[in-house]
């Protein structure tokens, strides 16, 4: 996981968007990729079924620009959520900085959120990675359907968030909590460089 | 609990100005030798005006002149912890012997002994203890003794007793040079009239001038434009004449609703901004390429006017990025901080901090590091050879190790060993007789059972008694048993040495040629008299060997009582031992030298001769030699052997040469018969032929 390159002068993070199928990840990148001024975006890549759904991944690249003198490239990718996609997922989250967990607040969902986490605890372990030392905020999406559909957040956190990480409430559609959400993961990626890979 | 002396507060770093010239002057006067001239020495001045600094010069510049000097500087409150701390942990006595044994004793701060009549009481105790062991005692304090409250009656006349004197607030000029001194240390440059309008604001208080300096500097750093007077003027502060604190001032102004608050908040603000998020290294990097938010922020704010989620997105990670990345100018400066508290130069790491690319600042570091390491193990070394070595600037620049590495080289070449004595001289060879029987015996004790019984031992003997003779034999006797090298040499030379050290400002490294010694035996050390440089030395000398007991042995040949010119002090020291009188050798001894030396000479062994040698009247064994050698010289002329009666010929003149008068030139003289100048070597027989100058002069 190299994070900060001193040598070619770049921070490159990769944030990956996990979750459960039709919860809301590509809304996420999509409403990102909506606001990014052309010159700084690259091309979402999404590979998706006829019914909009993701089949491999999308991938969006962010130039930042220059900071401090680092070319600083955020790229985020989803993962398709579907339970047959495992194999994509694997390979997506290889070598993430950061993970989203983007939960469905749906109370109906409530099971697909649970599998889902679980899932990406068990991809992670599989690669070595400790779920606890990689940067996870946890966004609990649709935030704006009817109260007694969904779980609020406090029951989300009661629910999912037992590591007491970052969460946000959203509502990816229409945009809230979507740049919170990244703002929340990016901070904590970055805060790692001090610690990480920066000057030893 | 004792602080150690802040390598920074020394006299070369104090700016002297007219207020505080009187109290350097005093303060140096009392590092060169503590404990005489003023003492106690205590100096008041309002804070802020470099108490403490010429606390820690006199402390620094008394270990420079002498290495071992016990010096300790404690400010009072440290002084009371560590007195409550022993009565409580039943150590009173300990604590009180602790600071007696201190050759220098440097109390800050003393005004806080205020209505504490216990601690007045321990320090009068101790002024005097240290006063009458001649011991130096230092107070400051801001105010004069008289106005501390409720300070003991007794103590205000022991300080009274000392010297009393203060450091009033610096002058214009003094604020200016003081300006420029810290300037050009932080390495900041600054146009014309910025400084000095700084000084003109009168801020007389030291500490806040330099505060107003670091202002500067850090606005210089961030500012692309060089810094106006009048700019300077404003981002100080401009102080109204009393003492008014900052935010009282900027009050005032705001009332006043006058340009110069708005201007002043403004150049404020500026700074704050600029400072902002680059962390610990704002101030120190001139470049201030953290300056974080402000650049991607700028640039992208003018994409679109509307709230942004992206830009704020992006400015906040740059922050994030900026600060982050910016750890490793934290982690340079933090090493700035650190090495330069230390003393070192960092101009190395400062220089990185200016960069706005480094390819790998851990490296970088290391290496300075590594560096660092290396002159600390220099510096261990030439420590070793020469303790005051240890400060020399020589071993504070990372980046020139080679001229540490030369001065360590200099400090070896200066420590080689010291002369020792002549190996022809042995004890077994020396002649005893009635009249040098104590000498010699004296000699022995010395040799067998060296610093323990006769030391330091004199020989006091006229010139020629064959004092320097017995000398290199006891050196020579000394040096299986002295536990070191053995240093014999004459105090015309210990004085020469002495110049050439100042000459090449390596007194240290001269000294520790002698430091170390296992004994030091001195020729003729009535020729010190009058050199009052090496007097110091030696008498430092000899308390420093005689204290690590090792053997000391001198030659005079001035009996000490009657000796001019040398300090009480020393001439004491050296009645403290034994004094024995090498007298000019008697006939006897003479006989037993003249026939060693025919015998050395010539090979043949003629009583007769050395009998009558020995019979002329000799002041010293070296005359008697030098009679014999006149016999020799005439014996190889007249290319006969030497005999009694060619020495009587050469030595008496009789019987009278015939062809004398009418020959050769003579004087005319005729030495009679049972005259003073019996003896023919008084006459001068053989004249120049001054014929041949005289008619070139009559030309």
């Amino acid at each position: 996981m190299s994070l900060v390159n001193f040598t070619a002068r770049e921070i490159t993070c990769k944030i990956v968007y996990y979750g459960p199928g039709r919860s809301g990840k590509t809304t996420n990148l999509q409403y990102v990729y909506g606001r990014v001024p052309e010159s700084r975006r690259g091309r979402m890549v999404s590979l998706a079924t006829q019914t909009d759904r993701t089949l491999f991944f999308d991938f969006l690249p962010l130039e930042l620009g220059e900071i401090s003198g680092f070319t600083t490239k955020f790229q985020l990718y989803t993962v398709p959520g579907q339970n047959y996609y495992n194999a994509t997922r694997k390979l997506v989250l290889q070598g993430a900085d950061g993970v989203v967990f983007v939960a469905d607040s749906q109370a109906r969902r409530f099971d697909d959120n649970m599998e889902s986490l679980q899932n990406l605890q068990d991809n992670l372990l599989a690669q070595g990675v400790d779920v606890r030392q990689l940067p996870v905020v946890f966004q609990y999406n649709k935030q704006d359907l009817p109260n007694d559909l969904i779980l609020s957040r406090d029951e989300m956190d009661d629910a999912l968030n037992f590591r007491a990480v970052l969460s946000f409430g959203a509502d990816a559609l229409h945009g809230t909590g979507v740049f919170e959400t990244l703002r929340g993961i990016s901070e904590i990626v970055l805060k790692r460089l001090a610690t990480g890979s920066a000057v030893a | 609990m004792t602080v150690t002396l802040n390598p920074l507060y020394r006299f070369d770093t104090f700016v002297v100005g007219a207020a505080n010239r009187l109290a350097v002057t005093a303060a140096k006067a009392v590092a060169e030798s503590p404990g005489t001239v003023y003492n106690p020495l205590f100096i008041y001045a309002r804070p802020g005006l470099g108490k403490t600094h010429l606390l820690m010069g006199i402390g620094h510049a008394a270990r420079a002149i002498n290495p071992r000097m016990a010096v300790e500087y404690l400010t009072l409150d440290e002084f009371v912890e560590a007195f409550h701390a022993a009565i409580a942990a039943g150590h009173g006595e300990a604590y009180r012997k602790r600071f007696l044994d201190v050759d220098l004793l440097l109390v800050d701060d003393v005004q806080f002994l205020t209505h504490r009549r216990e601690m007045q009481a321990e320090l009068l105790r101790l002024t005097d203890a240290l006063q009458s062991a001649n011991r130096q005692i230092v107070l400051t304090s801001d105010r004069p003794p008289a106005e501390i409250e409720a300070l003991d009656e007794r103590l205000i006349l022991r300080f009274g007793g000392g010297l009393i004197i203060d450091v009033s607030a610096p002058d214009y000029e003094t604020r200016v040079a003081i300006l420029r001194r810290k300037a050009e240390e932080r390495r900041a440059t600054f146009g014309d009239g910025v400084l000095e309008a700084v000084a003109q604001l009168g801020i007389d208080n030291v500490r806040e001038l330099l505060g107003a300096l670091n202002r500067l500097i850090a606005f210089q750093a961030v500012s692309e434009k060089a810094l106006e007077p009048e700019q300077a003027r404003v981002l100080v502060g401009g102080k109204e004449a009393g003492g008014k604190k900052a935010d009282e001032r900027e009050a005032d102004g705001k009332e006043a609703g006058g340009k110069e608050a708005d201007r002043r908040e403004a150049a404020r603000a500026e700074i704050r901004s600029a400072s902002s998020g680059a962390g610990p290294s704002a101030a120190l990097s001139s470049a201030a390429p953290g300056a974080p938010a402000a650049l991607p922020s700028a640039s992208v704010a003018s994409a679109s006017s509307a709230p942004d989620e992206f830009t704020d997105f992006l400015s906040e990670i740059s922050a994030t990025v900026a600060q982050q990345v910016d750890a490793w100018k934290s982690q340079v400066s933090a090493a700035i901080l650190r090495w330069g508290g230390e003393g070192y130069r960092t101009a190395r790491l400062e220089a990185l901090l200016e960069q706005e690319m480094v390819r790998d600042p851990g490296q970088e570091l290391r290496a300075f590091e590594a560096d660092v390491e290396r002159l600390q193990a220099l510096q261990d070394q030439a420590a070793a050879l020469a303790p005051d070595l240890a400060g020399s600037p020589a071993f504070k620049d990372p980046s020139d190790i080679p001229a540490a590495e030369a001065l360590l080289q200099l400090t070896r070449d200066g420590a080689q060993p010291p002369p020792p004595p002549s190996p022809l001289w042995l004890l077994d060879d020396l002649i005893e007789g009635s009249g040098n029987r104590m000498a010699l015996q004296a000699a022995r004790a010395v040799a067998e059972d060296p610093a323990k019984r006769y030391n330091p031992l004199v020989i006091v003997g006229a010139s020629g008694a064959g004092k320097t003779h017995l000398l290199h034999a006891i050196g020579n006797a000394l040096a299986p048993r002295a536990g070191g090298l053995v240093a014999c040499l004459s105090a015309p030379e210990f004085t020469s040495e002495l110049i050439q050290a100042i000459d090449r400002d390596a007194v240290g490294t001269w000294r520790e040629r002698y430091r170390h010694v296992g004994a030091f035996l001195l020729d003729d050390v009535h020729l010190i008299a009058d050199k009052d440089r090496t007097q110091d030395e030696l008498f430092v000398l000899f308390n420093l060997l005689f204290e690590s007991e090792r053997q000391l042995v001198f030659t005079s040949a001035v009996p000490l009582a009657a000796m001019r010119g040398v300090e009480d002090r020393l001439r004491t020291r050296l009645e403290g031992g034994l004094v024995v009188d090498l007298p000019a050798p008697d006939q006897e001894i003479r006989q037993q030298v003249v026939a060693r030396e025919l015998e050395l000479k010539t090979g043949s062994r003629d009583p007769e001769l050395a009998a009558y040698v020995a019979s002329r009247p000799a002041e010293s064994i070296r005359a008697a030699q030098g009679l014999l050698h006149r016999v020799l010289e005439a014996a190889e002329a007249k290319q006969v052997a030497p005999s009694a009666r060619l020495a009587r010929e050469v030595l008496d003149g009789t019987p009278a040469t015939p062809s004398r008068r009418s020959g050769g030139r003579s004087s005319g003289i005729v030495a009679p018969t049972a005259g003073g100048a019996r003896s023919r070597e008084k006459m001068v027989w053989d004249w120049p032929d001054i014929s041949e100058r005289v008619l070139e002069e009559w030309r």
